[in-house]
């Protein structure tokens, strides 16, 4: 085993460690005014903290009604996904020092959802479009006694896309999406994906056609932008065209 | 103000109470009240699995689980309520398993499981495999296929709606649950809801300690709201303090960790668990493995500059497993602490993660206004309850099962209610206590901020009431409390609007977690023992003569309006299982 000692982070810890940030966000209460502007705020932080820390540090000591979602600060519960210098990604998630804290660090809400306040969007048409697919298993028959059984290899088929925490980084990065709200959008076709391939259910052929739909996976444009936006590391285009292949083929 | 008539209404959608919505649906017109959207639940940070004796790996029966699970709370369980976890364990798994959520599985293609803490095989022989898992992110699983579940049955949910009173009303002379009052975050306006029955299924209180796993909306919302209505709050000294969290930060690292081979190691390399726990080692019970943390810490044998965590090592477990078994612990580790966790220990110290008190129940998770009577049509499950399963230290993968035991009994028992009983009459101005709670806060003009109150708080609970506790100490924190909810009087906000008032909410959501610390340290105070979660130094050992009893703490409201903390006691469900000493 590796013996325990002094390593890097304990050392860089002893100095001083907080630098000055700029945090400039796009500000929005129709309660004030009907158009959104930019904001700066500055603050100390230490760059190992996350960006949701330093939207914190404003909230709490420079301006209470700056506005956004968080809950867990760890990547789990999915409140937090924002546009981060032009990017979707977790506040909660996101340090400070992988940022570039040199220049302004810019936030604003995701795109392609209504935005009510600040950094809080109406999530309603994102939750519509997951429940359009039918997101839980559907079995027939008499259910069994015990648990069903499952290979490994058949949980392992759709192991990537039982990881997604509903957050919208990737269905409001999407291009697409964008341009027509209608489109399903990534993430309601992850979890289609994770019933389709999943050897239990029997209900594939019905959240294939609800996605064979014009507003379905067709309408995907293989941007990438949804994996990449991704905070759980779910390969998200792969699996749109894997959607796209059994709908083709009619196997999965 | 709106008012809405729904047959049952529960409050909070993690597990417990979508657990209770699924049943409740089914049976009569629910609404699900949640202060979050479903998903965002605390449920989802749970990770390393859900206990059942299903013995899909290697002998084990209920009965054997029922003994840990007493044993694990240091004898203040109530050993009825143990019986029943244990008992309906199994169809909770299989349950979840039907509705699709995708364990892991054996080469058979059975539910896998594996060790955890303080699970033996006959009562305390070896580490016994009963945890049924999903990677470590079974809570997460557990949270996403309820929040399917309910898709599919249909429930109707009122999102980012924070309940903040519990309407009680006397009929013929009997407490009854007339419904509750909410705010809508989106619109600032006010919600009553009348119901036949009510759920609280709201969380738990870990947000006035620093250091801690829980996220930042769990302030006690549910046992705020009950108490401040005259009901009691059981055993709430009783604070589960987990031995792995991410050092500073306080996130959560899984005991499944440890149940995959983690060691734990002070900064002379030593496994010290070895001395503290013979048999279970680096398995012993929550509380025992804090301690030791500590003690380690506290004797000069920490890591780091300051001497102030010890490591988990999981560097001699191959990447193989780590990646199969601990893909999201060992990703915290590399996100947050820059550590690779196939070669360099991770560090940790203990943190503030579970509450084994609440608002009281019996099994079928019917509140109690004192020690025996039930309040009609109130329920409460999951974490803001105490059954009581837990007693005076919850086992691991023990609070996934209680949710889905008891969310389950609360849906079913709260909708029959429902079917059975007519609505009980409003109070008149069902909503003034919480427009005046929400005026005030609006327009106070008084110099104090939620952010300051909250955080000398915090640094309070962390100081004087966490591992260890002595009368000096929790004496402190009852002055400090004191002092604060005297200046949370003049507290302000800086957003005045209604829409999205989040700055108005979390200025509510302190005033919560105050009254509750209040409560935890003077009935920590009054312990005068030491049992599981609560650590006395000044009197080390458990005192079964005395404090063989649950505690119950009541808001005693004085003839000027100020109001304090009463006691009383209640005695614990004793069956099969005699006190005995707690050796791991």
């Amino acid at each position: 085993m590796a013996t325990p000692t002094l390593d890097k982070m304990e050392e860089a810890a002893a100095a001083s460690p907080y630098i000055t940030v700029t945090f400039r966000i796009r500000r929005f209460n129709p309660e004030i005014s009907d158009e959104s502007q930019w904001q700066d705020f500055q603050i100390e932080i230490d760059p190992k903290e996350r960006v949701l820390d330093g939207l914190h540090k404003i909230k709490w000591d420079l301006d209470g009604t700056l506005t956004f979602r968080r809950s867990c600060a760890h990547g789990i519960c999915g409140s937090d996904a924002m546009r981060i210098n032009g990017k979707n990604r977790l506040a909660c998630k996101t340090l400070i020092k992988d940022i570039n804290p040199e220049k302004p660090i810019t936030v604003e809400a995701i795109k392609g959802l209504t935005v009510m306040k600040d950094l809080v969007v109406d999530m309603e048409p994102f939750f519509q479009a997951y429940r359009d697919v039918m997101p839980f298993l559907v079995t027939k028959g008499n259910e069994p006694t015990r648990e069903r059984l499952q290979s490994a290899e058949d949980r392992e088929r759709f192991d990537d896309t039982t990881k997604c925490i509903l957050c919208a980084a990737c269905t409001s990065s999407c291009p697409v999406f964008w341009n027509d709200g209608q489109y399903f959008g990534p993430a309601a076709i992850v979890n289609a994906h994770r019933f389709i391939f999943d050897s239990r259910d029997e209900a594939g052929e019905q959240r294939l056609e609800i996605l064979n739909d014009k507003d379905g996976v067709w309408r995907c444009r293989t941007t990438f932008n949804c994996t990449d936006a991704c905070p759980r590391g779910i390969e998200v285009t792969k699996a749109i065209q894997e959607v796209k292949r059994a709908l083709i083929t009619r196997r999965f | 103000m709106k008012i809405h008539k729904y047959d049952t209404v529960i409050v909070g959608a993690g597990g417990a109470g979508m657990r209770a919505a699924i049943e409740a649906t089914k049976r009569s017109r629910t609404a699900v009240l949640t202060k979050l959207y479903p998903t965002r639940s605390h449920t989802g940070a749970a990770q390393g699995g859900m206990a059942a004796a299903l013995a899909n790996v290697e002998e084990d029966n209920w009965e054997w689980h029922t003994f840990d699970t007493v044993k694990g709370g240091d004898y203040l369980v109530d050993q009825d309520a143990a019986e029943i976890l244990a008992k309906e364990a199994i169809d909770a798994v299989l349950d979840l398993e039907k509705m699709g959520l995708p364990f892991n599985r054996t080469p058979d293609g059975t539910i896998d499981q594996r060790r955890f803490g303080g699970h033996s095989r006959n009562h305390g022989e070896a580490p016994v495999r009963r945890s049924c898992y999903a990677a470590d992110r079974t809570g997460h699983m557990i949270l996403q296929t309820l929040y399917q579940n309910c898709v599919k049955e249909g429930v109707e949910f009122f999102n980012e709606f924070y309940v903040l009173d519990q309407l009680l009303v006397e009929e013929d002379g009997v407490k009854k649950s007339a419904g509750v009052v909410a705010y809508e975050l989106a619109t600032g306006e006010i919600h009553v809801f009348q119901a036949k029955a009510v759920i609280y299924a709201s969380g738990g209180t870990g947000k006035f300690f620093k250091v801690t796993s829980n996220a930042h909306t769990l302030t006690g919302d549910g046992q705020a709201a009950c108490y401040r209505r005259g009901l009691p709050l059981e055993d709430m000294e009783f604070f589960q303090f987990h031995p792995t969290g991410i050092w500073r930060m306080g996130i959560l690292l899984t005991e499944g960790a440890r149940g995959e081979g983690g060691i734990l190691r002070n900064k002379d390399g030593e496994r010290f668990m070895e001395k503290y726990a013979p048999v279970m080692k680096d398995l012993a019970s929550r509380d025992v493995v804090s301690r030791s943390i500590y003690t380690e810490i506290r004797e000069g044998r920490g890591c780091g500059p300051a001497g102030d965590h010890v490591y988990l090592d999981l560097t001699h477990l191959p990447p193989e497993q780590l990646d199969a078994k601990l893909p999201d612990i060992t990703e915290f580790a590399r996100t947050y602490l820059g550590i690779e966790p196939y070669t360099d220990p991770i560090p940790i110290q203990p943190t503030a993660h579970y509450a084994m008190g609440g608002i009281p129940t019996n099994v079928e998770g019917e509140v109690l206004a004192d020690n025996t009577t039930v309040v009609p049509g109130l329920y409460a499950a999951g974490e803001v309850a105490c059954v009581s399963v837990h007693g005076a230290n919850r086992l691991g993968t023990n609070s996934l099962l209680d949710i889905n035991v008891f969310g389950k009994r609360s849906g079913i028992a709260a909708a029959k209610y429902s079917q059975e009983n007519d609505f009980v009459e409003l109070p008149e101005n069902p909503a003034q206590q919480v427009a005046d709670l929400v005026e005030h806060l609006r327009n106070s003009t008084g110099k104090e901020r939620v952010a300051d109150l909250r955080l000398e708080l915090q640094e309070t609970m962390d100081a004087n009431v966490m591992v260890f506790r002595t009368e000096q100490t929790i004496k402190t924190a009852v002055e400090k409390i004191a002092e604060l909810r005297e200046r949370y009087k003049n507290v302000s906000v800086q957003d005045k609007g209604k829409r999205f008032n989040t700055d108005l909410l979390e200025a509510i959501e302190l005033g919560n977690l105050l009254d509750l610390a209040e409560v935890m340290a003077v009935s920590a105070l009054a312990r005068k023992e030491s049992r599981g979660g609560h650590y006395r130094e000044d009197y080390p050992n458990r005192d079964d003569v005395n404090f063989m009893r649950h505690t119950m703490a009541y808001r005693e409201v004085g003839a000027d309006g100020s109001d304090s903390v009463r006691l009383d006691y209640k005695p614990v469900v004793t069956t099969r299982y005699q006190p005995m000493e707690r050796k791991y």
